[in-house]
């Protein structure tokens, strides 16, 4: 079972393979059965809920008023939109802070270098909790909370990133560098130019992380913002939960589908460069 | 050293520079210095009380449920991910069929909404509608409250953690088997390494050192970390029996705005993940090492 020299049989599947397929088959739906309920119980009108049948199918479907009360009640395409800007607004400064830094820890020599990569090491090693607290004081202070500023601007320092691009640029041989150099190209326009189109890869692994992370973060939205005007899909759940569902799992069962099914989706479309993505960077935890 | 290639060097570290202090290193010291303060939002100026903070959480007894919590939790949850991440990771790659519809299927958790399936468990879960006890209840048992008892919410709590973090080690140690070269097992196996367990105790088993050790510390450092569900499904209740370390510090310092007694609970959490990495490294300069 544990490793291939026994579990391959002549043809079609071993005694060993198929107890494999069986084992895997019932932990599966384990783990898929919160999904399975969660869009069960969104298609099922309220009375069919609380008669608790383990039916996974609907007797009479409910879909249209169970999605139709969470549009009516919640501003859904907000909180979506939210989530859209404010990932997409740390991503994008995460990028233009962390690539340039990353480039220039890896390829070039300026005094104070090997100081400034201490520190990346030793911001590693703070997680996002602990200055939550004095930034909120700070935004608090100048009026900033409840913005997509407030959203977006914690978390636009990855040293995470800045770690990674280090790491991928010493990969990449000097000579294209030295080369542009040569032809009398500037330092910036080497970034610009050579460093920048090259770096994709590890961009998109690292955008695949970033992007996860923070749609699916909780902890700060639930600190920077309150109401409903830029809350992020995580918090518009929870307001949901609060203020209108009640017992109404039908209906909060169709805004857990709905908020969960952009990266769902994504995922399901770019499987492997989701998980190699999520490997690569899962450093950060 | 060139002169253009000093000047961009700054240049380019530079907004990182301005960032990483003014959103990081500063924050963080301000951290730090709070927990030794009274500070309260809206109460300006903050005096200095020393380790009163900390002398407060040793004596209150919320602090110290909060604390033994999240002992258990990580306890549970740590182990039975990294020990479920292993075992799906080998049994998956143990034969091509369905490899990569099971990787997606056990994946599945680390990219949803932990908000949104956390409400979906707390369904399945729920005492008098939800499907779990419908099940139990078919078989003729009773099931508990799950998440509105104090004896079951931890457990419960726990179980959905797993659920979220199993898939996660799971790609990490695949990514660590798929670096053992075939090779070796294959002569394992010639050299005597008969059945399937011997081949993984002799050869994948401490290959896998590095990774294990890696999985490890990733999976207790987030699981310290257990905020979202508490947030959503219990918020510490009921009579704090699911109260955590960061929900804690969540609840003192923005629903009753203590802010420095937040700092304070805020630093336990650091030291707490700094002592882990530590061990890491420790661990690692020791053991681990293969040529």
């Amino acid at each position: 079972m544990v490793d291939a020299g026994s579990a391959r049989g002549r043809e079609g599947v071993s005694a060993g393979g198929a107890l494999r397929l069986v084992v895997l088959s019932a932990l599966g739906l384990l783990v898929l059965a919160p999904y399975l309920w969660m869009v069960s119980a969104s298609l099922k009108p309220t009375d069919e809920i609380f008669r608790a049948t383990l039916a996974l199918w609907p007797e009479t479907f409910a879909a249209g008023e169970n999605y139709g009360r969470v549009f009516a009640r919640v501003p859904v395409a907000q909180y979506l939109w939210n989530g859209i800007v404010v990932c997409g607004g740390i991503l994008f400064f995460q990028l233009l802070f962390a690539v340039p830094a990353g480039y220039a820890l890896a390829k070039l020599r300026f005094a104070g270098r090997e100081w400034v990569f201490g520190l990346v090491m030793l911001g590693l090693l703070v997680p996002p909790h602990v200055p939550a607290l004095p930034i909120y004081v700070g935004l608090s202070a100048v009026g900033g909370l409840n913005t997509f500023a407030a959203l977006i601007i914690p978390s636009t320092i990855s040293v995470f990133a800045i770690f990674m691009f280090r790491q991928f640029f010493r990969a990449m041989p000097d000579d294209i560098i030295h080369a542009a150099r040569i032809d009398g190209m500037s330092e910036l326009g080497i970034v610009w130019r050579i460093i920048l189109p090259n770096a994709w890869p590890a961009a998109t692994a690292f955008a695949i992380f970033s992007v996860v992370a923070h749609w699916n973060d909780l902890f700060w939205p639930l600190i920077a913002v309150t109401g409903h005007e830029r809350a992020t899909p995580a918090l518009g759940v929870l307001y949901f939960r609060t203020e209108e569902a009640g017992d109404d799992f039908g209906a909060l069962m169709a805004a857990c589908a709905i908020m969960t099914a952009p990266l769902v989706l994504a995922f399901l479309v770019a499987q492997r460069r989701f998980v190699e993505g999520i490997a690569t960077t899962g450093l950060k935890g | 050293m060139r002169r253009g290639e000093h000047l961009a060097g700054w240049l380019l570290t530079l907004p990182a520079a301005i960032a990483f202090v003014a959103l990081l290193l500063l924050p963080t010291l301000a951290a730090v210095t709070l927990a030794f303060t009274d500070y309260e939002l809206g109460a300006w100026p903050p005096a200095w009380i020393g380790f009163d903070n900390f002398r407060e959480m040793w004596t209150d007894r919320g602090f110290g449920q909060s604390f033994r919590n999240t002992v258990l939790y990580v306890a549970i949850v740590a182990p039975a991910s990294v020990l479920g991440g292993l075992g799906l990771a080998l049994l998956i790659e143990s034969a091509a069929r369905g490899r990569m519809f099971f990787r997606a299927v056990f994946f599945l958790p680390v990219v949803s909404l932990t908000v949104a399936m956390a409400s979906a468990w707390q369904y399945l879960l729920h005492p008098t509608i939800g499907p779990v006890n419908a099940l139990l209840g078919g078989l003729g048992l009773g099931g508990p409250a799950w998440l509105s008892s104090s004896d079951t919410v931890l457990l419960s709590l726990a179980f959905i953690g797993v659920w979220e973090a199993v898939g996660f080690n799971m790609v990490l140690f695949m990514a660590g088997l798929t670096a053992i070269p075939k090779e070796l097992r294959e002569a394992a196996a010639v050299d005597g390494a008969r059945t399937a367990w011997d081949r993984f105790r002799l050869v994948t088993w401490p290959l896998l050192g590095p990774t294990t050790l890696f999985v490890v510390t990733i999976s207790l450092i987030r699981s310290v970390r257990v905020f979202d569900t508490v947030a959503v499904l219990t918020r510490g209740g009921p009579n704090r029996a699911s109260e955590t370390l960061l929900y804690t510090m969540y609840t003192e310092g923005f629903t009753f705005l203590r802010l420095g007694y937040s700092a304070a609970i805020t630093l336990v959490f650091l030291v707490i993940v700094l002592g882990l990495m530590l061990l890491q490294t420790r661990v690692l300069d020791r053991r681990v090492h293969y040529g």
